[in-house]
């Protein structure tokens, strides 16, 4: 498949009194068109920093993003990103939220397009509710219905279900690969949970202790519906907290 | 039901307080105070010939049209602020030293520029009113979270679409606010620059009635009658705050 994104020796660093902080360290890789890449690290290792650097919020301090062969160093509607807070417009209605992307369509197809991924993702019945009116899995999935509606080509998501609960995390990555299993996207997903990254992931890439690098990276050859109990599945979980510097056996 | 309860304590408050102001003035033979009944029946009487209409009236003009005015004047005025560092840079120093200027000391300026006339209380509570929203704006633009200018940044929407469904919706609980804060001051100016020169409106009417004839029956009715309708008139402001498009903002 072809290469989607290519990051080439992103540094970054950040002023801290007076002295210079390094925090993102000559990052190189690529992903591939409909590639589902997952980025764990420790926290507060700049997974953040290299994804805003990437979805062009953050301008690096040196290398390039270059998607689809053009470089880019601004955010768009091509590549939609998620965080950890959410940012689905308390003043506007699921409906309204869902269309504010939409300028380029006619007012009708809005509508129906609007209305169409609020149901895909499980809000029929809820298109004219207030945020403050939904509960925080509801909520999530507004907020994935909207980046979906303007078919973005990447998904940028940034511990996307860590605020949830166990359980509700959980049915939102099922809810996600059954999306995803419609409509192909390319997806970058920054996590601390390895487990969420082994059961959504295509490729998982460990990150270092700040100034981060690319430690190690592994492929996920396991089929969808994914068995996380499985011996293999273990065994990669097991390597990648190692490489995290966890060891998971307490032994 | 519930209701009642809650309000049971004030409705006992005020009940006590209507009791002793009747015992004190019965106590001390006041002939000047004023009972409670009479207050009342002085109020009826001012309702009946109609002259307590027109006063209620010309004091409602004068805020609605010196608020409106501040209201057209301070919405862009602080989005403006609140957007552009440079404009916020220039102006808010001058709203800051003007701010704190009671409306009371521009009483003189104002009969100087516009005489007694109509003007001169709607000029007064345009600078009341005015700087209360502007500051108030303002502050709801530099508090916007960045996380939904990031979101609107993402979806790459217009500059048109920016301001209008983001920036000033996001803003508008912080303008209602502000709007309350201003038509407030603005009804507290009202009656104090009609006791100056005017012939029409709450204020002369207290001042009226004191100077032809010691009528502080008239008096006390004025006060209260003012009183009641800043309730209403804050009543009303704090229903935009239940609008469901703001109430996000505000404690569930």
């Amino acid at each position: 498949m072809r290469t989607k994104i290519e990051v080439r020796n992103l540094r970054k660093s950040f002023a801290s009194n007076g002295s210079s902080l390094s925090v993102v360290e000559d990052v190189t890789f690529s992903v591939r068109d409909g590639e589902f890449i997952a980025i764990v690290g420790p926290s507060g290792c700049g997974k953040s920093t290299l994804m805003n650097m990437i979805a062009g919020f953050t301008q690096p301090d040196q290398g390039a993003v270059v998607i689809d062969g053009v470089e880019r160093n601004k955010p768009n509607a091509k590549g939609i990103h998620i965080s950890q807070q959410g940012s689905v417009f308390p003043w506007l209605t699921v409906r309204e939220n869902l269309m504010f992307g939409l300028n380029g369509h006619a007012p009708a197809n809005k509508t129906e397009l609007a209305d169409h991924y609020a149901d895909i993702v499980g809000l029929k019945g809820f298109e004219k509710s207030y945020p403050h009116e939904l509960s925080g899995g509801m909520l999530k999935r507004a907020e994935l219905a909207r980046a979906l509606v303007v078919k973005p080509e990447v998904l940028y998501m940034d511990e996307p279900f860590s605020a949830l609960d166990a359980l509700m995390s959980l049915r939102m990555r099922n809810e996600l690969l059954r999306i995803l299993a419609k409509e192909k996207h390319t997806v970058m997903l920054i996590t601390h949970d390895v487990e969420e990254a082994i059961h959504l992931a295509d490729r998982i890439m460990v990150l270092s202790p700040r100034p981060t690098r690319i430690q190690a990276s592994f492929d996920v050859p396991f089929a969808h519906p994914r068995k996380l109990s499985s011996p293999e599945a273990q065994e990669l979980r097991v390597a990648i907290l190692r490489e995290l510097g966890v060891n998971s056996y307490g032994d | 039901m519930d209701r009642f309860k809650q309000a049971l304590p004030a409705l006992v408050v005020l009940a006590l307080l209507i009791g002793a102001w009747w015992l004190a003035v019965a106590a001390t033979h006041s002939v000047i105070f004023p009972t409670p009944w009479q207050v009342i029946s002085g109020a009826a009487e001012l309702a009946i010939d109609g002259t307590l209409w027109q006063h209620i009236g010309a004091s409602l003009m004068r805020v609605g049209a010196g608020f409106l005015l501040a209201v057209i004047v301070a919405i862009p005025l602080g989005l403006w602020m609140g957007w552009v560092a440079g404009a916020y840079a220039m102006l808010n120093p001058l709203f800051q030293i003007l701010r704190p200027i009671s409306p009371i000391a521009w009483i003189p300026i104002a009969i100087l520029w516009f005489g007694v006339g109509n003007t001169s209380p709607i000029f007064l509570i345009f600078i009341s009113s005015v700087f209360p929203m502007i500051v108030q704006t303002t502050v709801g633009v530099h508090t916007i979270e960045k996380r939904y200018l990031r979101a609107a940044a993402n979806f790459g929407v217009s500059r048109y679409t920016l301001f209008t469904q983001v920036v000033i919706p996001a803003v508008l609980p912080q303008v209602i606010v502000g709007m309350r804060i201003g038509l407030g001051v603005a009804w507290l100016v009202v009656v104090a620059a009609e006791m100056i020169a005017l012939r029409s409106g709450l204020g002369y009417m207290i001042m009226d009635s004191r100077n032809a004839g010691n009528r502080y029956d008239l008096v006390v009715a004025g006060m209260i009658i003012i009183g009641l309708i800043g309730l209403a008139l804050d009543g009303f402001m704090r229903m935009l705050e239940g609008l469901k498009f703001v109430r996000w903002r505000y404690a569930h």
